[in-house]
């Protein structure tokens, strides 16, 4: 299959959007519904033959020397800046890109597929919107596809905006509800500030190396960023601001633009929020897809990053701390979504973190030793958890669905009811946990290996924290679906959903069993060519060991009901409350916006422009009032009384004439 | 004369009461609420202008005709004018039904 | 030194300028206001006629007493009850009228009498104003001709012709 036909894997998605968008409200709302499913089924599978063309097809120009090469399919110039400095809009496909063409055309057709059960009542009736539901994730579908294959960084930009937009209309999709336009409205403004940091890394990077492009295209003739990053570094390296060079600074506002989609530390606020929107938005966009952007993002730089020591040391500190802290949180949640959202956070931290120790060592010579070992592994794990999370969340939607509740004593018990979903879920949390030969085990493994070569504590670090996402994972296992008896509260015992939702749940677990036989090490890579690693065994025995006793720490605690958490919890009540408080970051925020910002900046600002300019320009618009009420009068409009004027004006000229003429 | 009436028939006894019938003219235009009325004062200003064109023509250039050729046109003019006022203000009163200056005020403010 | 008869007409005329001038605007009836219009136009006529402009003077009778008086006649039938007395006036505003009047008129002729070496003037003798001079005038495009306004009054008066149906139009 020729690469260029990646062009449809974008356009369909798009003009899904608008088809779906104008004409669907006219619709018959199931139609709209297939339709959307069908227009996505189409997409997968010519992603799926691109992606696959490119990794192992007949050669189009992307294997040289048995390296990966970026192959630029097309990239018309868009915006002319400058001669040289032009932005262009293109479709590039790498071993990143194409990889994410498969996860993300997987999810969304997964997602797709399940919210046809999902987004109807149990009488089987589609939701109000449901055209609208449609058209957004055919939205965020084009955006989050136009921005992997992105040639260039204001390309990257502006589809960030797109799933930063596409992402806000499905968290408020339930606009009836404060709390999701609560919710939409905070991710939109959180990753918003980020992406004001991001644009402008873009233009302190673009202004020295005087390019958009990450590689040069033969057409045009001209040097991408990327193409040689040293260069690129050493034009930048000259500036310095603040005792670093101007190209740290860029690259470390491209990172935080990064972080607030990928919700890193302390911009994470919006995600557990985010949950408001419906859950298959939520496993598409808030656990799979869009949240990795960051991760994307970072990666797609990668090779200045890994040149630019600070920026790197930087996200990994960011990383590290941001997976410790929100597994320390998703610990304590009893809300099945947001304990997956903190889930889905320290994963995605994770990723961060795999990339950053990459570059261990600092010089581009070892990161071809087997230092680029993080990169490749942060991407598999990338790919993985994908499936293993959106599988998750699914599952999560499937038993809202069932019980009509987030809460988790909502649920308990539930295996009986739900044996399909309980087996899916399962499947996840093992991925997840890492235990092989799930997913999860592959890739998270090769994370820790990654770690250790950078130091020892890392790892240590990095075990700790996988440890803790086998037991959260396993807490909200057991709590689902053991721990008692279940309570049928709702008219409908809960059983199994329909097949629509029931599909995607077995397609992903399928995925989630064996991805982690992809052979990542030979396709995905940083340099394109492939990394020869073989199984760390004491790392992989360590986590795997560690794995066991948080399932079990898990199992001991929460398969049959007993009064230990509640001690626990007691015991420890501070510790508990600030971790179910999510450590009152958000209320740090609330005070940090509401009570310093608003209170003490804005609201002076407000009084200074209220009372001194508004008031002077409502005093000039006072006075020409009242002189006008005032001078009204005179325009009568008596004939007669101007006549008057006019005439007593006319004699009393005559008079003075007169007076200088006669006298 | 034999009659022992002597008076010369000056410029200035003639322009009297040309003076008077715009006094009347102006008085008139300023207090009559009837809008008629105000043409009709209108037109006594106007008609005293014309004397005033002649008398200046026959006393003081007797040999051109400016004046009297000022004093054709603004009888034209005149005509034309006070045709359409009048048709204006018959409008209005079809309208207003009345001819009160004071109370044809609908457009104002 | 004038003939007695210039005399008296001079007075017949001026008397009667003045009379039917101060009647026009006193009187309370609008139909007789307009007849003593008339008789200020007609005096005015005979004015001109004395002035030795004869074809002024038919001018003056046929357009403004024959035509607009006539007009103003039909308008006042039109507008007014035949019997409702005219507005009375209100003191200020008569008063203020008065004074306006009186002013106006004290200037002026403060003015005329100030300018007594022309106003003293006695009527020179002067060439009759033929009928074929005047025609000649009226249409000539030399110096001293009026065909431009002649023309302009004409374009003036269909004009008005045009502006008086659309106004008058029942719409």
């Amino acid at each position: 299959m020729p690469l260029s036909y990646t062009i449809a894997v974008i356009a369909i998605p798009l003009l899904m959007f608008l088809f779906l968008g104008l004409v669907g409200v006219k619709m018959e709302k199931k139609l709209t519904g297939i339709l959307g499913c069908i227009g996505m089924l189409v997409t997968t599978v010519l992603a799926y033959g691109v992606a696959l063309t490119y990794f192992f097809g007949a050669d189009q120009g992307q294997m040289t020397d048995g390296v990966r090469q970026a192959v630029t399919v097309f990239n018309p110039d868009w915006l002319s800046f400058s001669k040289t400095l032009v932005v262009r809009m293109g479709i590039m496909l790498d071993p990143i890109a194409a990889m994410m063409l498969i996860v993300i055309t997987t999810v969304s057709m997964m997602v797709h597929l399940y919210s046809l059960g999902y987004m109807c009542d149990h009488h089987g009736h589609a939701e109000k919107g449901f055209q609208r539901y449609y058209a957004f994730l055919a939205l965020f579908t084009f955006s989050m596809l136009g921005l992997v294959v992105a040639t260039n960084l204001f390309q990257i930009f502006i589809f960030f905006e797109m799933v930063g937009v596409s992402s806000y209309l499905l968290i408020g999709f339930y606009y009836e509800s404060p709390a999701a336009i609560h919710a939409s409205k905070k991710a939109f403004i959180v990753t918003r500030l980020a992406d004001l940091f991001f644009l402008v890394g873009i233009l302190i990077l673009s202004f020295y190396t005087n390019t958009f492009d990450f590689f040069g295209s033969e057409v045009n003739g001209i040097a991408g960023m990327l193409d040689n990053p040293q260069a690129s570094l050493a034009q930048a390296g000259t500036a310095s601001f603040m005792g670093c060079s101007a190209m740290a600074w860029a690259l470390t506002f491209i990172f935080i633009g990064g972080a607030g989609k990928s919700a890193m530390y302390p911009l994470h606020i919006w995600l557990p929020d985010a949950m408001e929107g419906p859950t298959p938005v939520s496993a598409l966009i808030h656990a799979a897809t869009m949240v990795v952007a960051g991760v994307y993002l970072v990666a797609r730089l990668f090779p200045l990053y890994v040149i630019e020591q600070g920026a790197m040391d930087i996200i990994c500190v960011v990383g590290a701390f941001t997976a410790f802290y929100a597994a320390a949180i998703a610990c304590v949640q009893s809300d099945i979504k947001r304990a997956l959202a903190f889930s889905t956070i320290s994963q995605i931290a994770f990723m961060m973190t795999s990339l950053a120790v990459s570059s261990a060592g600092g010089e581009l010579i070892q990161i071809h030793g087997g230092y680029g070992l993080g990169y490749m592994a942060s991407m598999f794990h990338l790919f993985t958890h994908a499936m293993f999370k959106a599988l998750l969340f699914l599952c999560a939607g499937a038993i809202i669905h069932a019980v009509h509740s987030n809460e988790n004593d909502q649920m308990h018990g539930l295996h009986k009811y739900m044996p399909i979903t309980s087996f899916a879920f399962l499947i996840g949390c093992l991925a997840i946990a890492g235990i092989p030969p799930f997913a999860g085990f592959w890739s998270k493994d090769e994370i820790l290996v990654a770690a250790y070569q950078k130091g020892i504590g890392w790892g240590i670090w990095m075990s700790m924290v996988a440890g803790m996402t086998a037991f959260y994972m396993f807490r909200i296992y057991f709590l689902i679906f053991h721990w008692k008896e279940h309570k049928v509260h709702t008219e409908h015992a809960p059983a199994d959903q329909p097949w629509t939702m029931t599909l995607p749940l077995i397609i992903l677990a399928a995925i989630s069993v064996v991805a982690g036989f992809v052979p990542a090490a030979k396709l995905v890579t940083w340099d394109g060519a492939p990394l020869h690693t073989q199984l760390n065994w004491t790392v992989a025995c360590t986590s795997v060991l560690i794995a066991c006793v948080g399932i079990g720490l898990a199992y001991k605690m929460y398969y049959k009901e007993n009064p230990l958490p509640q001690r626990l919890a007691d015991r420890y009540r501070g510790l508990w409350t600030a971790a179910y408080k999510r450590f009152y970051m958000d209320e740090l925020y609330q005070f940090i916006t509401h009570k310093v910002i608003f209170q003490g900046i804005c609201k002076p600002i407000a009084k200074f422009d209220r009372a001194i300019i508004d008031g002077f320009f409502n005093m000039l618009a006072e006075v020409t009032n009242t002189v006008s009420f005032g001078i009204r009068k005179l325009q009568s409009g008596s004939i007669q009384a101007y006549v008057y004027v006019y005439f007593f004006g006319a004699l009393l000229i005559a008079a003075v004439t007169a007076l200088f003429v006669i006298f | 004369m034999n009659g022992g009436l002597t008076m010369n028939l000056t410029l200035l006894l003639y322009l009297i009461p040309s003076l008077i019938m715009f006094g009347c003219g102006v008085y008139g235009f300023m207090t009559r609420k009837n809008m008629i009325a105000i043409m009709i004062s209108l037109e006594l200003m106007l008609n005293s202008i014309d004397i005033n064109f002649v008398l200046f023509n026959r006393y003081l250039f007797p040999d051109q005709m400016e004046g009297m050729f000022f004093t054709l046109f603004a009888i034209a003019i005149a005509a034309a004018e006070t045709a359409l006022a009048l048709a204006i203000i018959i409008n209005v009163f079809r309208i207003a039904k009345d001819v009160d200056i004071n109370k044809i005020n609908k457009l104002k403010f | 030194m004038e003939s007695l008869g210039n005399i008296i007409m001079f007075f017949v005329i001026v008397l009667s300028i003045i009379v039917f001038s101060v009647l026009t605007v006193t009187t309370r009836r609008l139909l007789r206001s307009a007849t003593y219009l008339l008789f200020v136009l007609f005096a005015t006529a005979a004015l001109y006629f004395k002035m030795d402009y004869p074809f002024l003077g038919a001018v003056q009778i046929a357009v403004y007493a024959g035509g607009i008086v006539v007009l103003f006649v039909f308008s006042i039938l039109l507008t007014q009850h035949p019997d409702d007395d005219a507005e009375s006036l209100s003191k200020p505003r008569k008063w203020l009228g008065i004074v306006a009047a009186l002013a106006g008129v004290a200037l002026s002729a403060a003015a005329l009498f100030g300018y007594a070496k022309f106003c003293g003037r006695l009527v020179p003798a002067m060439d009759d104003v033929t009928m074929e001079k005047l025609g000649r005038f009226l249409l000539s495009t030399e110096k001293w001709g009026y065909l431009l306004p002649f023309e302009a009054v004409s374009v003036l008066l269909l004009a008005c012709i045009i502006g008086g149906v659309v106004i008058a139009r029942r719409r």
